[in-house]
């Protein structure tokens, strides 16, 4: 077997991020994914534009997302569209979702209805607050839920307002734990012959990624966090931790000793921090006086007088200077996958080797609609048939 | 029944990007053993946030390591190595993130590890690979998120880079860690056999940047441009971004302009909105100098009708006592030796409408030595 998941069927009926990023990681995996979508339209991310990235008439984001999947049309109000998709389900392993609460009953699609017909199907739902509460009518959208978490509080400086984290990471971690629970669902199943039900909700997946700063403050009195007023990486951390402008770039430190850095960089005031309790205590001071004395030198100087003595120290890079390090050219390997209609692009690749092998899949995104015919000949063709008969 | 009840974990980690993934397994049911040096244990017990601790650990060494049992042993030591391979026959699944070549050095490299135990699935972090100038560098996350071109992502356009302040490489490497092994637990059911899972931390900030990668891989090579002002997205148009009000912030996110343009009465924005992203840095301030004239209540008040996405941008002591937080039971209390509680977040995922909850916090070094001989070994 090549790759870990290849027999299993995942019938997608999400959009957007969180629940697409899910089943590309399935795919990835090797799993067949096949996402439903509305008719015309698609999911909408097909044309939710992200600068003016325009890729053979979608989205890059609708590529980053969805390559590696099939798609097949179906208008979920009209019953004999549903009757397919739950013909479709009876074959599946997983059927996965992220629509507001209670649409999924409205539609006749929700699990205590799928699991009537399909006892052992492992039955995936995102929501964005969970399923109690005043907030679960709210849209599930991350800007919001990083912004009512507490997570603008985390990064930037003491002196800006809250700075909002640059990637959808609230979708992305909850993708990441709906597929966590699908598949250990999956290993129960093996054992128990059971099937599942997996909810995840971008509210506690907020709170996961938050754990260690929640925890803190849930047992230090309620302390708020406290970004510091310079080079701020981690409210929570002490000095030198973070990231300091240099002559000709910025150079971040993490952890480390204060006075035996001073020594390194023949700096006599950080010399006098010994204690380690100060590094936090005295963390405004101590970056500001660091922040001046690196100034005065490239980010090269330093770097060859840090790394040596195993200061965990790094340049700060934008993508070019990554995607240019030969030196990782393993680590850093993008792949090209092409759609059917010929239209190839270049995207990353699956972070898990298994087996010393990556797990890449030249199947491009798919086009609206590209695999019915296919689906209709081959997984429902028995449903098909009955209905031509009976007519 | 939890999920991963009956399958056995060994833990030779530290710090958090291996800890956070023995933790995801515990919650969902494994016993998760970690495998730690006598005496002092694992790193990651010194070290705290705030310089916060709880009896002789941090608390949160608690955080990351709730619902563990600990074995100790001096890997160096032959009698104590051969009690850990016989442990390794015993187990389903073991995970480290030693630089590259430790384990090997110990006769615990995924080799040594598949003759004692061919089913064993063994998952190893490392911070770049195996390979690379950095090979022997540590895998810290700030290092990771600044290598990784991240920093570009936050913050205004005439900021500095703006790291995550959370362990954004550790965690999502630590999420992709226990994809992998319940991949492979999915596969050895049916082929018998065991794998080798390797993750490191750069692939995973390559992995969660994945939009905005393949964004600048296909738009001949063009480099993230922030906002001028209340930047959330470096990518997304106006009105995207986070805007002061008269007595706080409100976070907007995709939003029609031309709605905004007559609640706030911005006629100047509509022209302006045909592109949303050229003009980006002009309609964002029109928007913020009508939101800053009064409180977040008001405006939320006139949007959250409208179903337009916004929200107030909260602090911790607003977020933790909301209704909304308090209607998810968010939080579980885990119980130290003497008696002293700490309160902590719980397993996200849940599974046939069950919480996982435990209440066992991290546990002392060695504290499971004596049970864990007289039972597996």
């Amino acid at each position: 077997m090549n790759k870990p998941l290849e027999d299993i069927l995942v019938i997608d009926l999400s959009q957007f991020l969180s629940g697409p990023s899910a089943s590309l990681k399935l795919a990835d995996l090797g799993a067949r994914v096949i996402k439903i979508e509305r008719p015309k339209t698609g999911d909408i991310s097909r044309h939710m534009y992200i600068s003016d990235v325009q890729m053979n008439g979608a989205s890059s984001v609708f590529h980053a997302i969805n390559r590696n999947k099939e798609s097949y049309i179906a208008d979920l109000k009209r019953p004999q569209d549903v009757a397919k998709i739950l013909e479709l389900i009876k074959k599946a392993d997983i059927v996965m979702h992220n629509f507001r609460p209670g649409v999924m009953e409205r539609l006749g699609l929700d699990y205590t209805t799928i699991q009537a017909i399909h006892p052992n199907v492992i039955y995936g739902e995102i929501s964005g607050y969970g399923t109690e509460g005043p907030w679960k009518n709210k849209p599930g959208q991350d800007l919001l839920l990083q912004a009512l978490t507490g997570m603008c509080y985390l990064s930037g400086n003491a002196d800006m307002a809250p700075v909002a984290m640059g990637i959808s990471l609230v979708d992305i971690a909850t993708g990441g734990h709906l597929v966590q629970g699908l598949l250990a669902s999956l290993i129960r199943r093996g054992v128990t012959g059971k099937g599942a039900l997996v909810q995840v909700s971008m509210l506690e997946s907020a709170c996961d990624l938050q754990f260690e700063s929640i925890t803190c403050y849930l047992n230090d009195g309620h302390q708020l966090p406290e970004r510091t007023l310079q080079n701020n990486a981690n409210a929570y951390l002490g000095a030198p931790y973070g990231i300091y402008k240099t002559k000709d770039g910025y150079l971040a430190i993490a952890m480390t000793a204060v006075n035996k850095l001073g020594e390194l960089i023949n700096c006599q005031k950080l010399i006098n921090y010994t204690d380690p309790a100060g590094w936090f205590t005295y963390r405004e001071q101590i970056k500001a006086i660091l922040g001046a004395h690196l100034s005065t030198e490239s980010t090269h100087h330093w770097l060859a007088i840090l790394e040596p003595a195993d200061i965990w120290c790094a340049q700060v890079q934008s993508w070019r200077e990554l995607l240019a390090d030969i030196s990782l050219k393993e680590t850093i390997k993008t792949q090209r996958v092409v759609m059917q209609d010929g239209y190839s692009f270049e995207t990353t690749r699956c972070p898990i080797l298994i087996n010393g092998q990556p797990m890449l899949s030249e199947k491009g995104t798919p086009t609206l609609g590209q695999d019915n015919e296919h689906i209709d000949d081959t997984l429902l063709a028995d449903l098909i048939k009955e209905k031509s008969v009976n007519h | 029944m939890a999920p991963l009840e009956n399958l056995i974990v060994l833990e030779f980690c530290q710090y958090m990007s291996g800890p956070s993934a023995g933790m995801r397994m515990a919650d969902l049911g494994a016993t998760v053993i970690k495998i730690e040096r006598p005496g002092t244990g694992e790193g990651g017990r010194q070290l705290a946030i705030r310089n916060l601790f709880a009896g002789n650990n941090s608390v949160l060494f608690h955080t990351i390591n709730r619902n563990k049992l600990s074995y100790s042993a001096n890997l160096k030591d032959p009698s104590d190595l051969i009690k850990i391979k016989k442990l390794i026959e015993k187990a389903d699944v073991l995970i480290h993130n030693f630089r590259p070549g430790v384990m090997e050095k110990l006769e615990l490299g995924f080799r040594d590890c598949a003759r004692i135990n061919p089913k064993l699935i063994y998952g190893e972090i490392s911070g770049y690979g195996k390979e690379g100038k950095w090979q022997a560098k540590p895998g810290q996350d700030l290092l990771l998120q600044s290598i990784s071109g991240l920093t570009w992502l936050s913050g205004n356009k005439n900021d500095p880079p703006v790291p995550f302040g959370l362990s954004i490489a550790d965690y999502m490497c630590g999420t992709h860690l226990v994809q992998g092994i319940l991949a492979a637990l999915i596969a050895r059911s049916k082929t018998g056999k065991g794998a080798l899972i390797e993750v490191n931390l750069l692939s995973s900030l390559i992995d969660f940047q994945f939009e905005v990668i393949t964004t600048h891989l296909n738009d001949s090579g063009k480099l993230p441009d922030r906002a001028l002002k209340g930047n959330a997205h470096a990518y997304l148009s106006a009105p995207y971004g986070i805007y002061a009000t008269s007595d706080g912030h409100l976070a907007m996110a995709m939003e029609d302009l031309k709605y905004l343009a007559a609640a706030l009465e911005l006629p100047q924005i509509i022209p302006l909105a045909e592109d949303g992203f050229t003009h980006r840095d002009q309609i964002m301030a029109a928007i913020a100098s009508a939101l800053a004239s009064a409180s977040t209540r008001h405006w939320l008040s006139i949007f959250e009708p409208a179903d337009i996405w916004c929200a107030e941008v909260q602090n911790y002591d607003q977020f933790t006592s909301h209704p909304g937080y308090l209607a998810m039971n968010l939080e579980q209390s885990i119980t130290l030796a003497d008696g002293q509680q700490l309160k902590t977040t719980r397993c996200p995922i849940r599974i046939d409408g069950h919480i996982f909850r435990s209440s066992k916090p991290g546990p002392e070094v060695g504290a499971d030595n004596r049970q864990l001989e007289q039972t597996l070994l």
